[in-house]
């Protein structure tokens, strides 16, 4: 039986139908990233150091919640285990720099070192799933710990300094890091962006909505948890770089404590799990919560998880969710619009939101 | 004759890890729910015990006819408040609110104690073993939480298979909603089944705080333990766990015959060979979860 309400609902014969990534054309976001990356990186010259420090601090955090958002947010892979990864990061620019090499020619080594580790844990860990998934990826950052502490020429478990930049005056070596910070940090951000808008933003979506249709269609589901799993090693290792470039040395307990786990892991949800500006909001309340709460030692992280339950008890989207669903904002357009033109070509178009 | 000695210990560690993986266990299989506060609950356990144990001026040893009450209590209202709400939000809600829980527990523990090891003073018994010969002697105290956690896991099992409320456990673990149609109320049954786990966390919390000291951290370890017991042994068996935990006692302790601070390494290899070449566990005929 046909009714005329079927013309409605599917497009005539005749009519136009388009696809975009955003509701409105925006040429200019780009140019807008661009200033503030541009902004960002003169940053040293108009701040004192303190503030300097901080910012590379928060990028840092901004890094590890982006791939840990990559992870959990779109994947599906709840790890509270990246501390493996961030250890390891540390630890390569310090062997690195040990064997002579300039420490931060060492730090891109140590992100490409955690991606090519991060293969076989992955096959280790991809055995178990959801919560069980979770705790493995624990257990093998407590076993990466243990091992790392057994090498006296790392420092054992009590530490080691990192050689090799004593020669760069303080001003300059900090200028140095900064930058590199904020380049580890829009990489982490523009990979994730140019992942989630490929092939692998197609397959993760259609898990999240349903894993056993996904994979009865030729998903590669496997594939795609894989590559995110390494490009998150690869994230976690830079940032494990830029954490003993700042700090000059490392400790095993520290670099490999799962606190950082609980950072990144209260910075997503706070800021908005699943969506790639969750992480950036998400990191700066958490700075300035930290600046705040700086007098009140381990209340400060008490007060943040009890705000990370609550958010994802009752307002699972984050801070960013509440934004977006009342302003339409999206500068990280990475759903799909669809638009279907009526053949009269009046204009008047009918868009339908797609996935996003 | 060394080697012996830790064999016979690390059985009886194994003991204590098979009774902390049975909460973790029973979480799990019947509701689903991963609990990452798991083993700070057990170290929340100890200090209770370490607070009432002067006030009431009783002998450590007893310390488990407040605390575990306690956590039965407690087991019960925090599913039909807390748990089930994460429940109902998926298993990523879950995740995320116990592992909160565990920060807040530990930061807490540590602010409000110090950072400082305690332990629970059950007096000469700490000391107290039985000597076989010139090499081996087994400590009473370990002998006694080999016992518990066996005549704990024993009496689960029946109650799981000889009782009203344990069959209806595990209709409402099978399948919840045959479970509904024919008229459980399931958040009932789940909160005696979370009443009962969180009552075994309780005891192992207090076994542990009895057998060595313990700080506000100490949960991460436990959890890691309680869960390579429960991998190692086969998910979702209880006599499997036993066997998990045996395996992961002994590893433990023949590392540490070795060098002491190979223990806790070997457990993680063990586990991880375990993940590797045998995913579903000693006892596991089921696919791994």
């Amino acid at each position: 039986m046909t009714t005329s309400t079927a013309a409605l609902d599917r497009p005539a014969t005749g009519a136009r139908v388009r696809v975009t990534r955003s509701r409105r054309p925006r040429p200019f976001l780009g140019l807008v990233a661009l200033a503030a990356v541009a902004v960002l990186a003169a940053m040293p010259a108009l701040v004192g150091a303190g503030i300097t420090a901080k910012l590379v601090d928060g990028f840092i955090l901004l890094t590890l919640a982006s791939m840990w958002n990559l992870l959990a947010g779109y994947a599906g892979l709840v790890s509270v285990g990246q501390q493996t990864f961030i250890g390891l990061g540390s630890y390569v620019v310090l062997v690195l720099a040990q064997w002579g090499l300039q420490p931060y020619l060492a730090l891109p080594l140590a992100a490409v070192v955690c991606a090519a580790l991060a293969l076989p844990v992955s096959w280790l860990l991809f055995r178990l799933r959801g919560g069980y998934f979770a705790i493995a990826t624990w257990v093998v950052a407590d076993a990466v710990l243990l091992v790392v502490s057994h090498f006296p020429s790392l420092g054992g478990g009590t530490g080691a300094i990192l050689p090799g930049i004593a020669g760069i005056a303080p001003l300059t070596r900090l200028a140095w890091t900064y930058w590199s910070a904020l380049a580890v940090a829009v990489a982490a951000l523009g990979v994730t962006y140019l992942l989630l808008r490929g092939r692998l933003g197609l397959v993760l979506t259609a898990v999240r909505d349903d894993e056993i249709g996904a994979r009865s269609v030729g998903a590669r589901v496997g594939w795609a948890k894989r590559i995110v799993f390494l490009v998150a090693a690869a994230g976690c290792g830079a940032a494990g770089g830029l954490l003993i470039l700042s700090q000059l040395n490392v400790q095993a307990p520290s670099v490999f404590s799962v606190e950082w786990s609980a950072k990144m892991i209260f910075v997503t949800i706070i800021g908005g799990i699943g969506t790639l500006e969750g992480p950036i909001v998400g990191t700066i309340v958490f700075v300035l919560l930290q600046e705040l709460l700086a007098g009140f030692g381990a209340w400060y992280f008490i007060a943040l998880g009890t705000v990370a339950v609550v958010i994802a008890l009752w307002s699972p989207r984050g801070l960013w969710g509440f934004v977006a669903d009342r302003v339409h904002l999206r500068p990280f357009p990475i759903g799909y619009w669809l638009w279907v033109d009526d053949d009269t070509g009046a204009g008047a178009g009918r868009a339908e939101k797609g996935v996003e | 004759m060394i080697w012996v000695g830790a064999l016979v210990q690390g059985v009886l560690l194994g003991g204590l890890y098979a009774l902390s993986a049975c909460g973790l266990s029973l979480l799990y299989g019947v509701m689903g729910a991963i609990n990452l506060a798991h083993g700070d609950l057990a170290i929340v356990a100890a200090y209770l015990a370490i607070i009432v144990i002067p006030i009431l001026h009783l002998p450590g040893i007893l310390a488990f006819v407040i605390v575990v009450p306690v956590f039965v209590v407690l087991g019960y209202v925090g599913q039909r408040t807390l748990i089930q709400a994460t429940l109902d939000r998926g298993q990523l809600t879950t995740l995320l609110v116990s592992f909160g829980a565990s920060i807040i527990i530990q930061n807490a523990l540590l602010e409000l104690s110090s950072a400082d090891s305690h332990s629970i003073d059950v007096g000469s018994l700490v000391t107290a073993s039985i000597t076989v010969n010139s090499d081996i002697s087994i400590a009473v105290l370990s002998l006694a939480i080999f016992v518990v956690a066996v005549v704990t896991l024993i009496g689960i099992e029946l109650l799981l298979s000889r009782t009203t409320i344990g069959r209806l456990i595990r209709a409402v673990a099978d399948d919840r909603e045959a479970a509904q149609l024919s008229g459980t109320r399931y958040r009932h049954v789940f909160g005696i089944a979370a009443a009962l786990a969180i009552g075994t966390v309780a005891l192992a919390g207090l076994a542990f705080g009895m057998y060595s000291s313990f700080s506000p951290t100490s949960g991460s370890t436990r959890l890691l333990f309680a869960f390579e017991a429960v991998v190692i042994g086969g998910l979702g068996s209880l006599w499997g766990t036993l066997a998990g935990g045996i395996v992961l006692g002994v590893t433990q302790s023949i590392g540490s015959t070795i060098d002491p601070s190979y223990g806790v390494l070997a457990g993680h290899l063990v586990f991880l060979l375990v993940l590797a070449v045998r995913p579903s566990g000693i006892a596991g005929a089921r696919q791994a979860a």
